[in-house]
């Protein structure tokens, strides 16, 4: 790779009759990096990913991958990379087989290089034995790891996978995550977008968007720094129950529910606890343990986020 | 344009139609009906017309006169009536549609040298049909009488009147005037026009719909690539309605092909692809299959139907409506099929047409190329 950068992003934008979907993003991705873009639905993630791929003309700013430019190279940009879309791309009524063999058909892959490739790309999706099977019969996780295997078929230089696994079950989201480290091995560079917090830590950097404006990127690491408040874990026998009423007593601060964990972020710990106390013990709701934690990426999420609308 | 590209997208897409029993069915099935409906069903011949007849004379002479219409294959006898209640019972039940009545003094006006009217009653419900009947009717008492006329003249030794025009006709191409030879040629272009555009108007469209399309863009398959490659499958399945067509018309209904198989081929296959060309437009511009398919049913099937000169003759039709049948691309292959068929004319006859159908097919296309975007908007 001769570029700097395999993807640079500079103030881009776009407006749908009206609408911002994104605006004035700017970032930019090294090669060989895992680059997370994590937001909640109708952030703007698909909207950014699709006009890296070249599929979507942004209405504003520029982009580049691997050097092109995503608009006035947009065929060139289409060579060096492998997209896959959020929803199943691939033919439903074509075997697993079928399906890589037309990949391979379009990048003109040969004979001999071809089979060794699918062999390699079924083997470690653990689809091997499905080969003659009817993509549309695949589950979820099979049908993801299909959609990788198609977009790796051609060795891209930058990978770029929306919500690649969203709907997946916990099992095989470990997979497809560990086949992403692989190939990080081979030097891809790898965008991904996500609303599942917990797999930003998997990746090098992280963007965090929301209402289509990055609030912030960096890597999970620094991202922890950025919280200037402190986290109280508390556990209780009705977190719901107490969810809605730390929400309607404790103005001051964000509370998140994560499982039966409730996360209170604050920047004053001592008197809050005591506070959280007193106030489920008025209610009768039984405090099994409250401890300060370090700020998981979710918290950072939630307490960017709330300075942002505030 | 890479060869192999196309070649994928040609393989994959034969591999939908495969699996696909519906576009298949479509494709072969829907054709071979048309084929046999139009066959058997429509024809716009009128013969064995119903008869209902009251003579009032009963004479050897009166009987000899409708032994001409009942002998013919024009004609064939409902019933004797003996009175009118008889013959407006048998019209309004449609069980004959002519009504001759000789009045019972037709032999002996006849024999005094003097006219003898005969009255036809005819039921115009069917304009059409009851204008050939009334024709025949015609034509057989016209041929009676100049025999009866003959007669008389050998029976009083003269010399006979010599007719003043002797009319001597002779039927070209289709001496039967069977309108099955004039409907089939038009019907294969018909088919194949509704057909294919019909097939293609959904492809891309499903693509966009299912969100295959988005996957496709971001590879570096150009338009005109997935374009082609999706026209191939379609092309075949043509290609086999033609073969089909010609078939059925050669073995089943006998409609005899005089002209040049070859001719036929290669000009069948040039209008095919712009058949199969607006099928594939239509599915760029709408991007829904619903929307596609039927716009593809009316922008294709109604005007084959009615304005291709197919049923309904062009020079029968209002100016305005003749100005928009150039525009109808099932227009100039009937001409041509029926050129081919039953007048065995080659290209020197057909090249005007011949060269519609080709700027046709590569405006089409060409649209179809342009109007295809690699990016979602």
């Amino acid at each position: 790779m001769t570029a700097p950068h395999a993807i640079r992003v500079e103030n881009l934008g776009k407006q749908f009759a009206g609408v911002t979907a994104v605006d004035d993003v700017s970032f930019s991705v090294a090669p060989g990096e895992l680059f997370g873009l994590i937001g909640p639905d109708g952030a703007g993630k698909t909207t950014t990913v699709r006009m890296l791929a070249s599929i979507m003309d942004p209405t504003a700013g520029d982009a580049w991958v691997t050097g092109r430019h995503t608009v006035r190279e947009a065929e060139k940009v289409k060579e060096d990379i492998s997209y896959m879309s959020q929803r199943f791309g691939l033919y439903p009524d074509l075997t697993v087989q079928e399906n890589i063999d037309f990949y391979a058909d379009i990048y003109g892959i040969g004979k001999k290089e071809r089979r060794e490739r699918i062999d390699r790309l079924l083997a470690f999706s653990n689809l091997t034995p499905f080969r003659q099977r009817l993509a549309g019969k695949l589950s979820g996780g099979m049908k993801q790891k299909l959609g990788l295997a198609c977009a790796l078929i051609h060795t891209p230089a930058v990978l770029f996978l929306d919500e690649p696994t969203n709907g997946v079950d916990p099992v095989s989201r470990r997979d497809f995550w560990r086949i992403l480290h692989q190939l990080l091995e081979e030097g891809v560079t790898i965008f991904v977008t996500t609303a599942y917090l917990d797999e930003a830590d998997r990746c090098h950097r992280v963007g965090l968007i929301d209402k289509g404006r990055l609030l912030a990127c960096d890597t999970p690491a620094n991202l922890r720094k950025l919280m200037k408040s402190n986290i109280l874990e508390i556990i209780t026998t009705d977190s719901r129950k107490a969810v809605a009423l730390l929400r309607e007593k404790l103005t001051g601060e964000s509370i998140s529910l994560f499982g039966a964990r409730i996360h209170v972020t604050t920047a004053t710990p001592e008197p809050t606890a005591s506070r959280i106390s007193s106030l489920l013990r008025e209610e009768g709701i039984s405090l099994q343990s409250m401890r300060e934690v370090e700020p998981n990426l979710e918290d950072v999420f939630v307490s960017v986020l709330s300075e942002e609308r505030r | 344009m890479k060869i192999h590209r196309i070649r994928a997208v040609a393989r994959k897409e034969f591999l939908h139609v495969i699996r696909d029993p519906r576009s298949l069915g479509m494709g072969i099935a829907i054709p071979l009906l048309l084929l046999f409906l139009f066959g058997y069903a429509l024809t716009l011949d009128v013969d064995r017309v119903s008869l209902i007849v009251w003579d009032q004379d009963n004479t050897p002479t009166s009987r000899d006169f409708l032994s001409r219409f009942t002998g013919s294959r024009y004609f064939s006898l409902h019933a004797p009536a003996t009175n009118y209640r008889d013959i407006e019972h048998a019209i309004d039940t449609r069980n004959a549609l002519v009504a001759i009545v000789i009045p019972h003094d037709f032999t002996g006006r006849l024999d005094s040298g003097r006219d003898a009217p005969v009255q036809v009653l005819v039921d115009g419900t069917d304009s059409n049909t009851a204008t050939i009947a009334l024709g025949y009717a015609e034509a057989v008492a016209g041929e009676w009488s100049r025999s009866v006329v003959l007669k008389q003249a050998l029976r009083g030794g003269e010399r006979p009147l010599p007719q003043l025009v002797d009319l001597r006709p002779r039927i070209w191409y289709n001496s039967d005037m069977a309108s099955k030879n004039y409907i089939f040629p038009g019907l294969i272009a018909v088919i194949m026009m509704v057909i294919t555009a019909l097939l293609t108007s959904l492809t891309v469209a499903r693509e966009w719909e299912t969100g295959t399309m988005e996957q496709l863009i971001s590879t570096p398959l150009q338009g005109p690539e997935i374009i082609i490659g999706k026209l191939v499958p379609y092309f075949v399945i043509g290609l086999l309605d033609l073969l089909l067509s010609v078939l059925v018309g050669r073995f089943l209904f006998d409609v005899p092909l005089r002209g040049s198989l070859w001719l036929l081929t290669g000009l069948s296959v040039i209008f095919l692809i712009s058949a199969l060309s607006i099928g594939m437009l239509i599915s760029i511009v709408t991007k829904s299959q619903l929307l596609a398919s039927q716009l593809a049913l009316v922008a294709t099937m109604l005007p084959s139907f009615l304005l291709s000169g197919f049923m309904f003759p062009i020079e029968n039709m209002p100016p305005p409506l003749q100005v928009m049948t150039h525009i109808i691309s099932a227009r100039y292959l009937v001409i041509i099929l029926r050129g081919i068929y039953l007048k065995d004319v080659g290209l020197d006859v057909l090249y005007g047409e011949a060269a519609v159908l080709t700027l046709f097919g590569g405006v089409v296309i060409t649209l179809a190329i342009l109007k295809f975007r690699k990016k979602i908007t």
